[in-house]
C-alpha cells in the first residue's frame, strides 16, 4: 500500500479516517441481522399461519389468541412464575447470607468461595444429569437415608406432577445461588468501613448495623441479581430438559420448552414463533430499563 | 469489586464466630455433595449403586463406566462413547473463541478510542444481543444455515457462537478499553502510528488479563451450550452437552447410573479444569456481564 501521489495521500488518509468503523462494521451488521433482522422475521411469522415450514401470508392474532387459549401454554407461565419467583428469592436470600457471613475475616474464605461458585462453570445438562438422580427417590437421597434406617423418608417431588417444579428450583439454586453470593461479596467489599466504624461507636448491634446501614447499601448489588436471575429464569431451558424433560406430564413446562416443542416437533411454527415474542418481551421488560439506567450515565474514562 | 478489598469493619464474639463457620462448611458440603456423589458413584459397579448407599466410597473401584463412556456407550444410534462429540465440541469451541474475542478486542478498541456519534447506540444495540432469549432467533437462524449451506455442520455453528457471543465479547473489552489512557492513543497517532499499529502495538500488549477474561467466558459458554446444539447439529457436528443429554436420557435398556456420571463429569471436565487453573477470571467476566454496562 505504497500510495505517494497526492490522490493516493487523500485516498489513504479517508481509509484511516473510515477504518475504525470498518472494522466495527461486520460485526454491527452481523448484530443487526442476526438477532435484530431474526426478531423481526420471527415476530412476522407469529402473525402467519406457519405450521412446518414458514409461511408469509398474515393472519392477524389468531396465534396469539390459540395461544392464550392453551392450557400447555398457561401451565408453562404460571410454572414460570413459580420458579421464577422461588429462584430469585431463593438464590437472592442465600446469596446475601453466604456473602455476609463470608465478609466476617473468615480465615478459610479463599478456599471457600471458589467452592461455593463452581457450578457456576458447569452445564446445565451436567447439573440436570446429578441432581436428576439424587432426587430419584428409587436410587438417590431417599433410597439413600431408608438404607441408613429413616426407612419412612419420602422425597418423590421430581415424580411428582404437583411438585415437580420444585425440583427445577432446587437445581437451578444449586448452580447460580454462588455466583450471587459473588455479587454481594463485591458489594459488601465496596462499602465504606468508616460508615460502619461511625455507627458502632453509636452503638449500633451487628444485627441493627446490617439491616440498617449495610444491606439497604447494597441496592446496586440487588438489582443486578434480580436482572441476572430473572433473565436466567424465562431462558431456561437446559436445565429442564435435562432434569424433567418438562414432566411428569406436563408438570415442568417452561415458555421456552413450549416453544421448542411447538416449533420443531409439533409443526406449529405460528404459534412456536409467538411463543418467542412473548419470551422476548418478558426479558425486554427486565433488561431494556436496566441498560438503559447504566448506559445513560457519563461514562468514565471519556 | 476487587476481590482483595477491604474486609468488613464488623465485630463479632467467638461463639457466632463458630456459628459462622459452621453455616460456612455446610453450604461448602451442599455444594461440593452433587459433585461428589457422581464422583464416587462413576467408579461403582451397577449393582452396588442399586444397592443403595450413594454416599459410600465405592466397595469395588472399578474404571469401565469411564471406558464405556467414552468409546462404547450407545449414543442416539451408534455405540460410540462420547469421544467424537468431546472432538466435535473442541472443533467447534476453538475457533468460535478466538474468532468472537478478536473482534470484541477491536469492536471495544473502536467503541472507546475512535468515537463517533451514535456509538453509544451501537453499543447498546450489542449489548442487548446479549440478554435475548435464543428462542427468537432459532427459526431464522435454521434458514438461513440451510441457505448458507453450513446447517449441521460445525461452522454452523462457530458461526452462531461467534454472532451471539459478540455482545459479550465487545462488553468486556470495551469496559476494559474505556479505563486505557486515551493520551496515550492520542500521542501516538500524533507520532504517526495509524489504527491497527496503535492497536497491537499499544492497547493489544496491556489486554493480557481481559483477554483471559473473554476467552474463559466465551469457552464456558460455547462449550456449556444445549439449546444452539441441540437445534443446528447432526451427527458430525453434535457437542458434548447434546451427547451426553442423548446418553442420559435415552430410554432403551437398563439405566447405566455410573456410565451416565462418568459421561457428565467428562463433559465437565473442560470447563472445571479452566475454573480451577483460572477461576479469578472466570469470576471477573461472571461479574462484568452481571454489573456494569
Amino acid at each position: 500500500m505504497s500510495y505517494v501521489t497526492e490522490h493516493g495521500r487523500y485516498l489513504r488518509g479517508w481509509a484511516q479516517q473510515a477504518l475504525p468503523r470498518l472494522v466495527l462494521a461486520p460485526s454491527f451488521a452481523a448484530i443487526v441481522l442476526f438477532v435484530y433482522g431474526f426478531i423481526v422475521f420471527t415476530v412476522y411469522l407469529s402473525f402467519t399461519n406457519s405450521r412446518i415450514l414458514p409461511k408469509y401470508n398474515l393472519i392477524g392474532f389468531e396465534n396469539y389468541e390459540k395461544l392464550f387459549a392453551l392450557r400447555h401454554w398457561s401451565t408453562a407461565v404460571e410454572n414460570l412464575v413459580i420458579f421464577g419467583g422461588l429462584y430469585i428469592a431463593i438464590c437472592t436470600a442465600i446469596g446475601l447470607t453466604l456473602a455476609i457471613l463470608l465478609d466476617q475475616k473468615i480465615r478459610a474464605e479463599g478456599v471457600l468461595r471458589p467452592l461455593y461458585l463452581y457450578p457456576m462453570a458447569l452445564s446445565f445438562i451436567v447439573t440436570g444429569t446429578a441432581w436428576k438422580w439424587f432426587l430419584d427417590p428409587g436410587i438417590g437421597l431417599e433410597q439413600t437415608l431408608q438404607t441408613w434406617g429413616w426407612t419412612s423418608f419420602e422425597f418423590d417431588w421430581i415424580k411428582n406432577r404437583q411438585m415437580a417444579i420444585y425440583t427445577i428450583v432446587i437445581a437451578a439454586v444449586w448452580q447460580t445461588s454462588g455466583f450471587v453470593m459473588a455479587i454481594f461479596l463485591a458489594g459488601l467489599r465496596g462499602i465504606d468501613n468508616e460508615i460502619i466504624k461511625a455507627a458502632q461507636v453509636d452503638g449500633a448491634s451487628n444485627l441493627k448495623l446490617y439491616a440498617r446501614i449495610i444491606i439497604p447499601q447494597l441496592r446496586p448489588a440487588f438489582l443486578s441479581a434480580f436482572v441476572v436471575l430473572a433473565h436466567m429464569a424465562i431462558k431456561s431451558y437446559d436445565l429442564v430438559v435435562a432434569l424433567t424433560g418438562g414432566g411428569p406430564g406436563r408438570a415442568t413446562e417452561m415458555p421456552a420448552t413450549f416453544m421448542y416443542s411447538y416449533t420443531f416437533t409439533r409443526n406449529q411454527m405460528g404459534i412456536g414463533a409467538g411463543s418467542a415474542v412473548i419470551m422476548l418481551m418478558m426479558v425486554a421488560a427486565v433488561i431494556v430499563p436496566y441498560l438503559y439506567a447504566e448506559l445513560r450515565e457519563p461514562h468514565r474514562g471519556r | 469489586m476487587a476481590a482483595n478489598a477491604v474486609e468488613t469493619a464488623v465485630r463479632t464474639g467467638r461463639l457466632t464466630r463458630a456459628l459462622i463457620y459452621a453455616a460456612l462448611l455446610v453450604f461448602a458440603v451442599y455444594y461440593l455433595l452433587p459433585l461428589f456423589v457422581m464422583m464416587v458413584n462413576s467408579f461403582k459397579e451397577l449393582d452396588e449403586i442399586r444397592g443403595g448407599n450413594m454416599l459410600a466410597l465405592p466397595e469395588l473401584v472399578t474404571v469401565a463406566p469411564w471406558i464405556k463412556a467414552w468409546n462404547q456407550a450407545q449414543i442416539g444410534v451408534q455405540p460410540t462413547g462420547l469421544a467424537p462429540y468431546f472432538l466435535n465440541s473442541i472443533k467447534m469451541v476453538v475457533p468460535a473463541v478466538i474468532i468472537s474475542t478478536l473482534l470484541g478486542a477491536l469492536n471495544g478498541y473502536v467503541l472507546t478510542k475512535w468515537r463517533f456519534r451514535g456509538d453509544t447506540l451501537v453499543f447498546a444495540l450489542m449489548l442487548f444481543a446479549c440478554f435475548i432469549p435464543f428462542q427468537i432467533v432459532l427459526i431464522p437462524m435454521a434458514r438461513v444455515l440451510g441457505f448458507l449451506g453450513i446447517a449441521g455442520t460445525t461452522w454452523g455453528l462457530v458461526l452462531v457462537h461467534v454472532v451471539y457471543g459478540l455482545g459479550f465479547t465487545t462488553l468486556f473489552f470495551r469496559n476494559y478499553y474505556a479505563a486505557f489512557p486515551t493520551e496515550l492513543v492520542k500521542a501516538a497517532q500524533i507520532d504517526g502510528a495509524n489504527f491497527l499499529r496503535i492497536f497491537y502495538r499499544i492497547l493489544l500488549p496491556s489486554s493480557g488479563p481481559i483477554i483471559v477474561v473473554t476467552v474463559i467466558w466465551q469457552f464456558t459458554n460455547v462449550w456449556n451450550d444445549f439449546l444452539f446444539g441441540a437445534s443446528f447439529s447432526d451427527f458430525d457436528s453434535q457437542p458434548m452437552t447434546v451427547a451426553l443429554n442423548n446418553l442420559v436420557s435415552s430410554s432403551t435398556g437398563v439405566k447405566e447410573y455410573n456410565v451416565h456420571f462418568a459421561g457428565a463429569i467428562l463433559a465437565a471436565i473442560p470447563t472445571l479444569l479452566v475454573y480451577i487453573v483460572a477461576g479469578r477470571y472466570f469470576v471477573r467476566g461472571l461479574m462484568a456481564g452481571a454489573v456494569k454496562g
